[in-house]
């Protein structure tokens, strides 16, 4: 154990502590040289607290123990992301550190533009972008203006940033979160090549499969100390999993009693057409319909057209819509998310953060944002019935906080989706649509997520599921619309449907024969 | 018994922490106060400075009241104070022009003095019609138009400009409607400040009681009874406090009594309306509150028609207090209503806080005036203050974070 040298970074004994809270406890990992080192673990683990301390986000003196970076000692400054960098340590962000309208070549040498005398080298500066961009075979063109890209492109861009400042270890926070199956694989090619390139990775992610798929070894942390690092080899999902929950997951997705009945809302040819890009058609001709207590799941690669397709049915997106919508069978015009929810439909959206909530709000204030009406009377709103509302909505869905009136901004990333839940479970919706519900949240709080479905639709309601998570499409769905470039490539049931099936329908390789719209 | 002691001070150290912001206001208050009075050999705290520095505050509150929902829903309004100034020049040509010789020969009978009290009213209407008109032409080309707030009250800012020119053409028109000069130049008189005193006291306590009875119907956690009382208290002793300091003067002046049930009003509808609601999270995230299905554009709208009304207000104080309408009329009120919600607070954005900005504006004005300093001074240091009142929110909450 005395050769150092295998080891390119060694975290020994390291205690982060935050005013009030123990961020990380006593933590170790060894990380070898040239490979790639998985770091799991729930979220509030302490995955993101550790990443920080290694990028020089923290200063040397914020914590206790030591970082060995080839046997020596690093002692970071307050505010030395610079030195990091220096050291050849870089770190890309879970969320994307890009300046949208800044081009590719701009971000990926943001801060160190080749230049003399102050004056920057553009030819130099493109033609360098370009050899990093060749050098990973990434179509990508320098002069792309980041804001164009999809989500996939900007974070290879962000890498291809990273590896042009000649990275001897590469931290990845989360890097799949927003990538489309395409794009993980491009990534993963990305990171087989930085492999034999005797690049050192960090992987920190939460999706225990991409650990078996790229890892050497896995480390997983729990409440802020290390439960253990083992093997890829040696390790099996269940393993992990019950290592990061600090319990068994006899199941990943708990088993329903679903009794789907009679059809509520029905979609008739609904065409779009995109409101950023003129005469682009974001949904084409797609029809179907879902039943009282049924969970329908809508698969499709990133932009396929998935959730443009559920905000229309929202009332807020798009122009020139056609075709019909049928409530409980009588058509409904639905203009605005107001005449949505009296209709009895209500989405969660996508990005909680951006379209979900106000975070620097509290709890409560969230919640009723979309139910004021309720508590309301011809002037005031009532304060007490508002809380007691909400505190049984937060019982319900066992939202964990000292409080209502706490800020958003103080949870967890589950428990900030469930107050977006709860904000339109308290509109008792006929047909809840979620998007997404369960991304960048962590297996404990999916699990929940995924009871709570269960739940709501042996309540009867119907419940419309869009994921980029083909796993959790199969474990919840009892029917799957899978979207292809706008259009409906088919609708199949859950007993006919697998993994490569749905890949092969989304990617456009098989056009099934619509299973019958009920 | 140390040991608790220490905890004690611990956790009310801790508490003055937290709270640090809205103690900094009332701190800064309590300093520029201190500093001016010792700086005017106490001339400054005499009842009759305080009475003219609360008077003097109240034209910029109206203002900075509703600057205070116009910021926190994401926009700004620079026309303020060309609309303050419109609103006079229309009211006092519609009072010394217009109205006398219509009314002469509408009512040739009636006395001179109901025929004031009705001119009186005729003006106020239209003030408030005008600052009206003002908030739905904003309003519609910000909320349904579309085009950025900070351009069209830019563009306001200049034509209410040409307007004021336009309806003075450059020359000062006096009013001399007494009962109009009195709703910013006369004072509640001694009696009935203390009855306004009392009736405020009474409230405050009823509905101080009347929520803890209601949480307890509800079976919340109460907050320890001392605490409220002790907050009943405070405040019915500063009640009494200014209504005394006020009537040694000559008594609460009535523009003072006007901002204070116009601030109430105000504090209302942020806090317990939906519209206040929806005002603030649409500040916070547009995007997530158009998806809770709120119509933002309307509330918006209703943004800039409150802050149009209440440049009707403004006007019409304005007009009283210079007993004139001007062709500098309110110019660059807009800067010291936007300052008072700066320095209140505007992250917070309460209706207390600009109100306590806008004392602060006023203190600062009032002292410098007194001390008979440079007016150059006077802008250098009204500058310098604004910026170290953001430098204190942005360290306060970079120390909360």
């Amino acid at each position: 154990m005395s050769e150092t040298n295998d080891f390119i970074l060694d975290i020994q004994h390291v205690t982060k502590e935050f005013p009030g809270v123990v961020a990380l406890t006593d933590v170790s990992i060894p990380v070898k040289k040239g490979t790639i080192h998985g770091i799991c673990g729930e979220n509030g683990a302490g995955k993101s607290t550790l990443m920080k301390i290694l990028a020089g986000v923290y200063p040397f003196d914020s914590f206790q123990g030591r970082i060995l970076y080839n046997g020596e000692e690093l002692r970071f400054e307050r505010d030395s992301i610079r030195q990091a960098i220096e050291k050849g340590i870089a770190i890309v962000y879970q969320e994307l550190a890009l300046i949208p309208l800044m081009t590719v070549g701009e971000n990926i040498y943001l801060g160190r533009e080749p230049s003399t005398s102050g004056i920057i080298n553009w030819n130099k500066l493109y033609h360098e972008t370009q050899g990093v961009l060749d050098e990973y075979h990434l179509s990508i063109s320098p002069t792309a203006v980041v804001t164009n890209l999809g989500v996939g492109q900007q974070q290879i861009v962000e890498i291809a940033k990273a590896l042009s400042e000649s990275a001897k270890v590469l931290i990845l926070d989360e890097p799949t979160s927003a990538l489309t199956e395409a794009e993980v694989e491009i990534l993963m090619g990305i990171l087989a090549h930085l492999k034999e390139r005797g690049v050192t990775c960090i992987y920190i992610s939460h999706k225990v499969e991409e650990f078996f798929r790229i890892t050497d070894s896995i480390t997983v942390l729990r409440d802020g100390g290390v439960v253990g690092t083992l093997a890829t080899k040696e390790a099996s999902y269940e393993r992990i999993i019950s290592m990061m929950v600090g319990r068994e997951m006899r199941e990943r997705f708990p088993i329903g009693n679903r009794k789907p009945g009679e059809v509520i809302l029905e979609v008739r040819n609904l065409s779009v057409d995109s409101p950023y890009q003129a005469g682009k058609r974001s949904v084409k001709d797609v029809s179907f319909s879902v039943r009282k207590g049924e969970i329908l799941g809508i698969a499709g690669l990133m932009g396929s057209g998935r959730s443009e397709l559920v905000t229309t049915i929202f009332g807020e997106y798009g122009q020139n819509r056609s075709g019909e919508i049928l409530f409980e069978g009588a058509p409904v015009v639905i203009d605005s998310a107001r005449e949505a929810m009296e209709n009895g439909i209500s989405l969660v959206p996508e990005d909680r953060k951006r379209m979900g909530l106000v975070v620097d709000q509290s709890i409560l204030k969230n919640m009723s944002l979309p139910n004021l009406e309720r508590f309301s009377g011809f002037l005031s709103i009532n304060r007490n019935a508002e809380l007691n509302a909400c505190e049984s909505m937060a019982t319900y869905l066992a939202i964990k906080t000292p409080s209502l009136l706490a800020l958003v901004n103080s949870l967890s990333g589950g428990n900030q989706q469930k107050v977006v839940i709860a904000k339109w479970l308290m509109s008792e919706p006929k047909v809840l649509i979620l998007d997404e519900p369960t991304r960048g949240i962590d297996v404990g709080a999916k699990f929940e997520i995924y009871k709570l479905m269960n739940k709501l639709a042996e309540e009867g309601v119907a419940i419309v599921l869009v994921s980029s998570e083909l796993p959790e499409i199969l474990g919840m769905s009892d029917r799957i619309l899978v979207m292809h470039e706008g259009e409906c490539a088919g609708i199949v049931d859950r007993s006919d449907a697998t993994q490569e099936k749905l890949m092969a329908m989304a990617t456009g390789l098989l056009a099934a024969a619509t299973s019958e719209v009920k | 018994m140390l040991a608790t002691k220490t905890i004690s001070i611990t956790a009310v150290s801790k508490s003055i922490r937290t709270n640090i912001r809205t103690y900094t206001m009332i701190i800064a208050l309590a300093l520029i106060w201190l500093l001016f009075g010792s700086l005017t050999h106490w001339v400054f705290f005499e009842p009759r400075n305080l009475s003219n520095l609360f008077r003097q505050m109240t034209i910029v509150s109206f203002l900075a009241i509703g600057m205070v929902l116009v910021i926190t829903t994401g926009n700004i309004d620079l026309s303020v104070g060309s609309a303050t100034g419109l609103v006079s020049a229309v009211t006092a040509y519609l009072q010394v022009q217009i109205m006398p010789p219509i009314l002469h020969s509408l009512f040739p009978a009636m006395a001179a003095g109901p025929l004031g009290v009705l001119n009186t009213i005729i003006a106020i209407v239209t003030a408030l019609l005008v600052g009206l008109l003002i908030g739905l032409w904003q309003g519609t080309i910000i909320a349904f138009l579309k085009v950025p707030a900070f351009i069209v009250t830019l563009g306001g800012m200049l034509i209410f400009r040409g307007g004021v020119l336009a309806v003075t053409q450059g020359k000062t028109l006096t009013i001399y409607e007494d009962d109009f000069r009195l709703i910013a130049q006369g004072y509640v008189s001694d009696v009935a400040g203390w009855i306004v005193g009392a009736l405020v006291i009474v409230a405050f306590v009823y509905i101080v009681f009347r929520g803890r009875q209601q949480r307890k119907e509800f079976g919340f956690k109460l907050v320890p009874f001392y605490r409220d009382l002790l907050k009943a208290v405070v405040i019915s002793a500063l009640v009494v406090f200014f209504i005394f300091i006020m009537n040694s003067y000559r008594g609460i002046p009535n523009p003072v009594l006007l901002m204070a049930v116009v601030a109430v009003i105000f504090t209302y509808l942020a806090n317990n309306t939906k519209f206040g609601r929806y005002s603030y999270a649409l500040g916070g995230n547009k995007e997530a509150t158009r998806l809770s299905g709120i119509n933002i554009d309307r509330v918006v709208f209703t943004v800039f028609i409150l802050i149009g009304l209440l440049t009707g207000v403004s006007g019409i104080v304005l007009t009283g207090y210079v007993a004139a309408g001007t062709i500098g009329g309110g110019q660059n009120y807009e800067l010291d209503a936007i300052a008072a919600c700066v320095i209140g607070g505007t992250s917070q954005g309460t209706i207390i806080g600009a109100i306590v900005g806008s004392l602060i504006i006023a203190s600062l004005l009032n002292g410098m005036s007194v001390m008979n300093m440079d007016v150059f001074w006077q802008y250098i240091i009204r500058g310098l203050v604004i910026i170290a009142a953001v430098y204190i929110d942005v360290m306060s909450k970079r120390n909360r974070s």
